[in-house]
């Protein structure tokens, strides 16, 4: 009986190692963690943002903003590190000191900001349609009656078309914009809905060239900012980095790469004007 | 609590959930007894569809085969159940639980085929009768009796399984969970409570009444 | 016992198999013409374009995805069969014990447990773990997926053990333990020396089935963020822009192993048979070895 409960105790504890060891956080790590690199939350499957195919360096928007902004801090491309960080658990990854700042289409909000700080806005997005590029019936959230329009689950982008525009519009939730895509591809839905510069990122991708238009009618305002720890020091800088990079016109030059081919253009006025976190 | 209740229409999620159980549970006893028949019959090529079909669908997950349903099945070849949006979407979800199940329910009758005496099937075949006889009126009346139990175990898995549905854009208890959860943290717990008590008043029923049925309709031997 | 399914009819005779024959070329010909139509179908969709189909296959697509995916959905599922295997020890033998409040106290949490979907204890788990990482920071934000899936694999097929356990010893002809009592063991050494084992044995086939669902439960992690084969097929078609491709080989991936594992299931099934003096069957027959099976 001793035994047993002995080799019991023992497999328990060793299955505990296994299981933390084995973790996806403690995986795939190209870096040695030694203090002096910057770990940088993006997200892995948002083409044209933020995508990272296996190990390879990651590309998209967000990820130029974010080595630019790694450069000015004084942190080369050899000491980023980069961590995945879902929608949902961006908050957490910050307040748990896991990342040093997270740029990931992470729009500022005010509930947000209770939790985390945010430097930035470093782009200005808003909610858009997409649709297939032979598509001219659809303007704008309003002529979206009676038409099917997919989102993804958990998100409040297409109940909200539904409630304040266009009550007659069929929704499809899927588990990510690249099947709503494949749907709109297919035909069964007539637009997909979210933030402009995701859905340019999308029709962007290789796969997808000059199949489908943002129809460039954004109707609500995301301010994407540097999301950081509350407290964090970095904020002034960051914003300064920001501002440098807009005007060396290397901002452009990434906007323009991330969207190439999709006629998409964002809002000059708003981003030209976006009004600095205070970092306070 | 109240207004977290009057919010979310948890009751109307969990009638969704118990929709899609009683109709995939017919839709897959159905199939399920059709793959049966065949895994038994006479006809060589049927054993082996049969013999196919529930190896094929039972290693499979069950989240896969709704994707693929809605992605591949809906998008692409454009099958439409229904004219109404979000009614083939519930469609769907049926048909694919449905498919997925009836490799259980045909597996249950299989089982419950084995618990039929040889004497029975000779019998059978001695008063003359063919297959189909045979079958409907001697083995598979006493092969359901003897497959209370494991049929009862799918129709349970089955009610549990309906919370995928999810993944077909239907609007069931687990997806309306987690928005809930998403933006109500603070009332974790008591969410998750309610939605597991609602499961368990509705699986512990099903698991006494297969027990009570299937000591009822044993067949002495 | 088993009616086998040639006594159910006679061999055909002539007219039988020129109608089986018949009808053989019409469900081949019922098959193909509807194989056809979808392939056409989606011919005409672009879908069956080759690069498609190729960057859902090649060197790149295994190394970068599949394998990573594979890695993760075989490892949270090694994980969850041995934590599950403790966890169900532990819980057939309270629901043994002989004080029945024990009994009744550990019959109530495995009946709970094996109630509550699987999905709907994984998205719970999923929020609790992230608010015990936020406030405590004991675990990685970014596991909280990953420990979400282990841990409600494990509740949920700890408690299928358990209940396997306890039905496998029932199970058991009285005069293992009327023997083991009769050579002056105690009800605990009887149940730890000769029945547990021997349960174990005859339970070992319907174990290695438990594994296959538990690969195939990992899969439900995909609904709440874990990267396991179904996540990581889908990012693989996020960026290839052949979603459809890459999940039909994720499909085809877990039906490969879950055969394999299957296979493997039977054939022990045979083999273990004469080590115990309980029922070894894998499907659950009149014995009553209740094993649900999904």
């Amino acid at each position: 009986m001793r035994r047993f409960r002995f080799l019991a105790a023992t497999a328990a504890a060793g299955l505990m190692l296994t299981a933390t060891a084995c973790a996806p956080s403690s995986q795939g790590g190209d870096e040695g963690g030694d203090g002096e690199t910057l770990r940088i939350g993006i997200k892995f499957d948002q083409p044209g943002l933020g995508f990272r195919a296996g190990n390879a360096d990651p590309e998209g928007f967000d990820t130029d903003v974010a080595r630019y902004v790694a450069s000015e801090l004084g942190f080369p491309e050899d000491k980023i590190e980069w961590v995945q960080t879902p929608s949902a658990n961006r908050e957490n990854a910050l307040e748990n000191g896991e990342v040093d700042m997270i740029l990931a289409t992470y729009s500022i909000t005010d509930e947000r900001k209770e939790r985390v700080d945010f430097a930035g806005p470093y782009f200005v997005a808003g909610q858009d349609l997409l649709v297939r590029s032979d598509e001219n019936a659809i303007k704008g959230p309003e002529d979206l009656n009676g038409k099917n329009l997919c989102s993804v689950t958990g998100s409040t982008s297409a109940q909200k078309i539904k409630d304040e525009y266009a009550e007659g519009v069929n929704l499809v939730e899927q588990a990510g914009y690249a099947e709503c895509v494949t749907i709109l591809e297919a035909g069964q839905v007539d637009a997909v809905t979210t933030d402009d510069i995701i859905l340019a990122g999308l029709a962007a991708a290789d796969a997808n060239k000059g199949k489908f238009k943002v129809v460039g009618n954004a109707f609500t305002e995301e301010r994407y900012g540097v999301g950081l720890p509350k407290g964090s020091d970095k904020c002034a800088d960051i914003n300064a980095a920001i501002e440098k990079m807009k005007e060396d016109g290397k901002w452009q030059e990434a906007l323009d790469t991330a969207t190439e081919g999709t006629g998409y253009e964002p809002d000059a006025e708003l981003n030209d004007n976006a009004e600095m976190e205070s970092c306070s | 609590m109240g207004e977290l209740l009057s919010q979310y229409d948890v009751l109307g999620a969990f009638w969704m959930n118990i929709k899609l159980t009683v109709l995939a549970a017919v839709g897959s006893f159905v199939i399920g007894l059709v793959l049966a028949l065949c895994r038994i019959s006479p006809i060589g090529s049927l054993q082996k569809f049969g013999a196919a079909y529930v190896n094929i669908v039972r290693n499979t997950p069950l989240t896969i085969i709704m994707v693929i349903g809605v992605l591949g099945v809906w998008s692409q070849l454009q099958v439409q159940l229904s004219s109404d949006f979000d009614f083939n979407f519930f469609l769907y979800a049926v048909a694919c639980l449905s498919l997925y199940h009836a490799s259980f329910v045909c597996e249950a009758i299989r089982s419950g085929v084995n618990t039929v005496p040889l004497g029975q099937a000779e019998a059978a075949r001695a008063i003359g009768l063919p297959f189909m006889d045979a079958a409907r009126l001697v083995i598979l009346p006493q092969a359901l009796r003897g497959a209370v139990t494991p049929l009862g175990n799918t129709l349970i898995a089955l009610t549990k399984n309906s919370t995928v549905a999810a993944a077909a854009s239907v609007a069931e208890v687990s997806g309306m969970m987690k928005t809930m959860m998403e933006f109500r943290p603070d009332v974790m717990v008591f969410i998750f409570c309610i939605v597991a008590l609602g499961f368990c008043l509705i699986v512990i029923p099903i698991g006494i009444c297969t027990t009570w049925l299937s000591d009822r309709l044993a067949v002495a031997r | 016992m088993s009616a086998q399914p040639t006594v159910l009819f006679d061999a055909p005779g002539p007219r039988g198999r020129r109608n089986i024959l018949l009808l053989n070329i019409v469900g081949v010909l019922l098959v193909v013409g509807l194989i056809v139509k979808v392939l056409v179908d989606l011919a005409q969709k672009g879908q069956l374009a080759g690069h498609l189909w190729i960057n859902a296959i090649n060197g790149a697509a295994w190394q970068d995805y599949l394998l990573p995916g594979l890695q993760f959905t075989l490892q949270a599922a090694a994980i969850s069969v041995a934590t599950s295997l403790v966890f169900g020890l532990a819980f057939g033998f309270l629901r043994l014990a002989p004080f029945a409040v024990i009994r009744w106290g550990a019959s109530i949490i495995v009946e709970f447990l094996r109630a509550v979907p699987v999905l709907v204890m994984m998205v719970f788990l999923y929020t609790a773990l992230a608010q015990v990482s936020r406030t405590t920071g004991a675990i990685a934000a970014e596991d909280s997926p990953y420990y979400a899936v282990i841990i409600g694999l494990t509740l949920y097929n700890g408690s299928v053990i358990a209940e396997l356990i306890r039905s496998g010893v029932n199970g058991l002809p009285k005069g293992q333990r009327e023997a083991a009592s009769a050579i002056g063991m105690t009800r605990n050494q009887s149940l730890l020396l000769v029945e547990v084992p021997q349960a174990i044995t005859a339970m070992m086939p319907s174990l290695l089935s438990q594994i296959v669902i538990i690969i195939k439960d990992s899969a439900l992690g995909y609904l709440i963020g874990f990267y396991e084969l179904l996540q990581y097929s889908r990012q693989l078609g996020s960026g290839q822009g052949n979603m459809l491709q890459a999940l039909v080989v994720a499909a085809l991936v877990f039906i490969v192993l879950n055969t394999v594992l299957t296979l493997v299931a039977r054939w022990l099934a045979g083999r273990l048979s004469s080590r115990t003096s309980g029922a070894t069957a894998l499907k659950p027959g009149p014995a009553g070895s209740s094993a649900p099976h999904l």
